[in-house]
This record gives structure tokens, sequence and C-alpha cells, in this order.
């Protein structure tokens, strides 16, 4: 699947991290919140294999841009995060 | 004897040893990777800030490729992570942080400062970012937005922030001198 700028997307409300040794670049506070793709980074080993020094394929990598004070239920409306997010850690979502 | 226990010369010594006999890394490579590590420093950075200040074109190169237009004044970038470049505006503000490490763009920064890595920098930086900026003393404009970018994987990042007015004229030379690290990650902007 490949994301589009604009394109409306969701972080998955996944936690391997509760079914065994794993290393994740997907923030905690970002799982299940949904943001929008602002751009394409390029393909990159995927760190959860490459971590444990496994073949690691070729991952797409997006800057996804989230609302900050939705994140939290506090802040400046306006304010953002941006954080990088790999391919398979995206979901469209409906609305 | 534990590793830990080891003395760390021979350890060192053995271990360059290994990576040369397994052909992982020779003593050339490390000595250059030695060599472009220790000239890294924030100073790097500033000169790409101060020609991107003064030069519209290679503002518009260090913004579209961070990567090439550090190469292109002779920064080391070979074998790092590709850095990318955040445009400070009049209507926006960017905060560099790394909440699950200390992601740092160090080719063009040098090392971390102690606080980039802290956990109370890293949690407020993406919590409660003017809350943490008004105690480095730096307040937005109002309406300047303010972007957290959140440095979570395979890229690095630096700010190119907003030339500071009376400094119409200015060499590079002299424009690189007032640019610091804090404002090449967002907590503070340059002032004079």
């Amino acid at each position: 699947m490949t994301l589009a700028p604009g394109m409306r997307v969701r972080v998955r409300d996944d936690w391997p991290e509760t079914r065994g040794t794993c290393h994740i670049r997907t923030p905690h506070y970002l799982r299940g919140e949904r943001g929008v793709v602002l751009a394409w980074l390029g393909e990159f080993p995927n760190p959860e294999d490459a971590a444990f020094a496994r073949p690691a394929a070729e991952t797409p990598l997006y800057h996804v841009r989230f609302d900050q004070p939705s994140l939290w239920g506090q802040g400046t409306p306006g304010d953002a995060v941006v954080a990088e997010i790999f391919g398979h850690w995206l979901e469209e979502a409906d609305t | 004897m534990s590793l830990l226990e080891a003395d760390s010369d021979r350890l060192l010594a053995a271990l360059r040893g290994l990576l040369a006999e397994k052909g992982i890394a020779s003593a050339e490579e490390i000595a250059a990777t030695v060599s472009a590590t220790d000239a890294a420093t924030p100073a790097q950075g500033a000169r790409m800030v101060a020609k991107a200040w003064t030069d519209a074109a290679f503002r518009t190169f260090m913004l579209a490729d961070g990567t090439r237009a550090a190469t292109s004044l002779g920064i080391p970038m070979r074998g790092l992570p590709p850095l990318g470049v955040l445009e400070n505006t009049p209507r926006m503000h960017h905060l560099v942080v790394c909440t699950l490490c200390s992601c740092y763009p160090r080719a063009v920064l040098g090392y971390p400062p102690f606080w980039y890595k802290s956990a109370a920098y890293r949690a407020r930086a993406v919590r409660d970012p003017r809350g943490l900026l008004a105690e480095w003393g730096t307040t937005l404009p109002a309406g300047v937005q303010l972007t957290v970018v959140d440095s979570t994987a395979s890229y690095r990042w630096m700010v190119l922030p907003l030339r500071p007015a009376a400094t119409a004229g200015w060499s590079e030379a002299e424009l690189a001198g007032v640019v610091r690290p804090g404002d090449m990650i967002g907590v503070t902007v340059p002032t004079v």
C-alpha cells in the first residue's frame, strides 16, 4: 500500500510488547491515533527485524502529522506533532 | 574475569582486531569515522543556516535535501541517516525531540546535550511543548503555530531558524556566530 500526502490515516492500536521481545519505533502515545500523511520519506530496512540482526525488508516510511491538543486533551489549537511512522503501522482512516 | 572488569584498552584492541579479521571494518575505516565524528560540531549546522540566510538557492536546496546540502559544504554524511531540514517561518515554529531514545542530527550538531536525552525533555516536548519553551525563555508571538517533530525512525532533523532582525549586511561568518545548537533544535531562537 502506498499512502499519498493528505491521506487520513490511523496508527494501528497494536501492542507487540505484550506478546514478547520486540523493537518498535512507533511511540506508545500515537498508537490508535488519527493523523494525516505529510510525505513519503523513503524506504528503510524494517528496524523491527534489523534490531535483532534478522533480514530486514525495505519498508516505506511516512511523515505523519497529528493534532497535538487531541493527543493529550490539552494544548494550543493548531499545534501539531509530526512523527516518522512505517507503512505497516498505518491504516486508512474511515473519516 | 567479566567483560565489565576487562582492561578497556585491551578490550578495544581485541574488538578492533576482530572487526578487521572478519572484514567488518578496517583500521582505516574506523579512523575515518572517528575523524568525521570529531569534525561534527554545532558549527557545521550554523554554517548551513548562515548560508541559507544569505543564499536563496542554497536555502531551497537545503530544504529539499539536507543530506546533499550538507555534503556540498564538505560536511561528511556518508553512512549517516538522511538529514531533513524544518523551515521556521513567521507563522510556524518547529521543535525537535526523540521520544524513543536520543536521535539527534549529529553530523551537523555533534553530540546531543544532556537535556536532549533526559526523560523530562522527551516527555514534555510532545505533551507540553509551549510550557517547555517558556522555561527556555522562548515565547512564540501570537499566531505562530508550533510543530513538534518526533524523530522516531530513520531520519534526523534540524531546524532552519528565522534570521534575526538587525542583521542586514552581516557576512555569513558573522551570521553563523549567532546560531546556537538550541536554535537548530527549536528550544531557542537566534538573537543578536
